[in-house]
């Protein structure tokens, strides 16, 4: 098919956009103060609006190569497991703030670097899309840091919470920089800066990033964990009830 | 002056049309309804996320999504200008807060109903937030400042609310038979409850006299309900939907329609716990207070550590 590296790459980020809005969004009305509720649902639409931008961009390129008429609905709501290419750690549990908010600072720490790159792209699309969401993730990384920091250095529940999220979250870090066949940018070329990043916000916070310890991969080529066979039927439950239907 | 006087004065001030601001004087009886109906009407719109919030993960597009999430998080933003509303009576957030934990303080009844299909979240938003917005209109002009500024901010988002809801029941209303039928069934479950939603008939209202003569209330419940009657009848048949009414009847002499009987005993029974989904409610309520304990506790330690460092540093 014609485009089908840059058609990947661009669903890669509208399924792990997508994903992410989608476990953040079992937040919303659930939060641990009110405030916080309204923050991370805030950040929880931007993601969503994100992944539309991406998922139109992937069907307008679908739809020119192949004579198909793909919208983002479709490629959200019609593609099964296998076919989603969302980095794992954004299908992973919400579990407790503290690990909600970990891998949100973990994540959008890499997707700001991601769309540094991004904006200079010689496609227009990326880069607009790039231009666009990198506002937004700039905000996600102020307060998603300023959260680790919080959780770090506050109490010893919370220092331990910590320790605990960092514990279960870290092996799925190594994916971010592993390049797939159809990446955009070149992804390994990110990790030092994104490593530092982290080192500089945990020695604020008084915790410190695990050594050796095994990456786990798989979510850009469609092998994922056990939770994502039950996050997407549950979103696409209404799509797949009444196929054909308009919303 | 003598409490007299100053009942007066008061009262003047009022039927001049001068708000009440938090530091003026004023009776005790008029501090504790304010304080009542504005914090009921904030935990309303706490609890109101809940059954809303439940079909966020099951939004069948990714617009609808996005819409839905939005309005979800305008009711927490609903909610917070309220309850600093409230505060300015003299209590505080986390003493209202905990009454709605315990059961104590009351919301809006109708947030005691599941939300079952995919439909509902249309007329939760045309019903619901329809219903509620005829009361808030109305409350943007009550005489205590705080809470008719917020109910201004306020108005303007529900009546978008009330839109998009009715915009998505009108898709169903053009969509498949099965997506028609769950639009009426919708329409079915939610109108009764909607029309309790302004509360008990006038001649069985306890609060109503006081509250209009204070301008908290400037029209009567069976007014409201009425106005709101006049106004869905006309909505619905834009839809091609019908209301469960077989009493719905345009009344020449009265220029309304007329309506059937509302059932009482349904709308006590929800007040006093026993809807289907009060325990739920309230127990999603506690669930996410009580998680959330370790995280509130670590920001205030985590503060309490930067104050005394600034102090450090300073010294």
């Amino acid at each position: 098919m014609k485009n089908e590296n840059l058609i990947n790459g661009v669903l890669h980020i509208a399924d792990t956009v997508l994903i992410l809005g989608q476990r953040n969004a079992a937040w919303c009305a659930h939060g641990p103060i009110l405030e916080q509720d309204i923050a991370i649902t805030n950040i929880t639409l931007d993601l969503i609006g994100q992944a539309r931008n991406f998922y139109q961009y992937a069907a307008l390129l679908i739809n020119e190569a192949d004579n198909k008429n793909e919208t983002e609905d479709t490629l959200a709501f019609l593609r099964t497991e296998r076919d989603f290419k969302n980095l794992l750690i954004c299908e992973l549990p919400n579990g407790d703030w503290a690990q909600t908010i970990l891998r949100q600072f973990f994540f959008s720490s890499f997707q700001q670097l991601m769309y540094q790159e991004m904006i200079k792209s010689s496609d227009n699309q990326i880069a607009a899309i790039a231009a666009k969401s990198i506002k937004e993730t700039n905000y996600h990384v102020k307060w998603s840091s300023e959260w680790v920091i919080r959780l770090g250095d506050g109490t010893d529940e919370s220092n331990q919470r910590m320790k605990n999220a960092i514990e279960y979250l870290w092996q799925y870090t190594g994916e971010f920089f592993i390049a797939a066949e159809y990446e955009i940018i070149d992804v390994a070329a990110l990790k030092n800066d994104w490593l530092e990043k982290v080192k500089s916000i945990f020695d604020e916070a008084t915790l410190s990033i695990p050594e050796n310890t095994f990456m786990q991969t798989g979510g850009k080529t469609g092998v994922h964990t056990e939770h994502l066979g039950f996050i997407l039927p549950e979103m696409q439950s209404l799509q797949r009830n009444f196929p054909g239907a308009e919303w | 002056m003598s409490v007299i006087d100053l009942e007066k004065a008061f009262q003047d001030k009022i039927d001049a049309e001068i708000k009440i601001e938090p530091k003026d004087w004023m009776p005790e009886a008029y501090r504790k309804t304010n304080l009542r109906q504005i914090s009921q009407h904030a935990h309303s719109e706490i609890v109101g996320m809940l059954p809303e919030g439940n079909w966020i993960s099951r939004a069948p597009s990714l617009k609808r999504k996005a819409i839905l999430i939005a309005k979800v998080q305008d009711e927490a933003g609903h909610g917070l200008y309220l309850y600093s509303a409230a505060e300015t009576l003299g209590t505080s957030r986390d003493q209202m807060v905990e009454d709605l934990n315990s059961g104590k303080a009351k919301y809006s009844s109708i947030f005691n109903y599941p939300t079952l299909t995919w439909a509902d979240m249309g007329a939760v938003g045309w019903l619901v937030d329809g219903a509620a917005i005829l009361n808030q209109v109305m409350l943007c002009r009550t005489s205590y400042g705080p809470y008719a500024r917020a109910m201004v901010r306020i108005c303007k988002e529900e009546s978008f609310h009330q839109r998009q809801g009715f915009e998505s029941l009108l898709v169903l209303s053009k969509g498949t038979q099965a997506q028609r039928d769950m639009c009426q069934d919708a329409i079915n479950r939610w109108w009764w409850p909607s029309l309790m939603m302004f509360g008990p008939k006038d001649s069985e209202s306890t609060n109503s006299d006081q509250s209009i003569k204070w301008k908290i209330k400037r029209k009567t419940n069976d007014e409201l309900r009425q106005q709101f009657v006049d106004m869905i009848v006309e909505q619905v048949k834009l839809l091609g939907m019908t209301l469960p009414d077989p009493n719905l009847k345009w009344n020449e002499e009265r220029k309304h329609y007329d309506f059937g009987e509302i059932n009482w005993e349904e709308f006590w029974n929800v007040v006093k716990g026993n809807g289907p989904c009060n325990k739920q409610r309230l127990a999603a309520r506690n669930k996410a207070h009580d998680e959330g304990a370790w995280v509130r506790a670590a920001a205030l330690a985590y503060a309490e550590k930067r104050k005394n460092r600034l102090k450090t540093k300073a010294a």
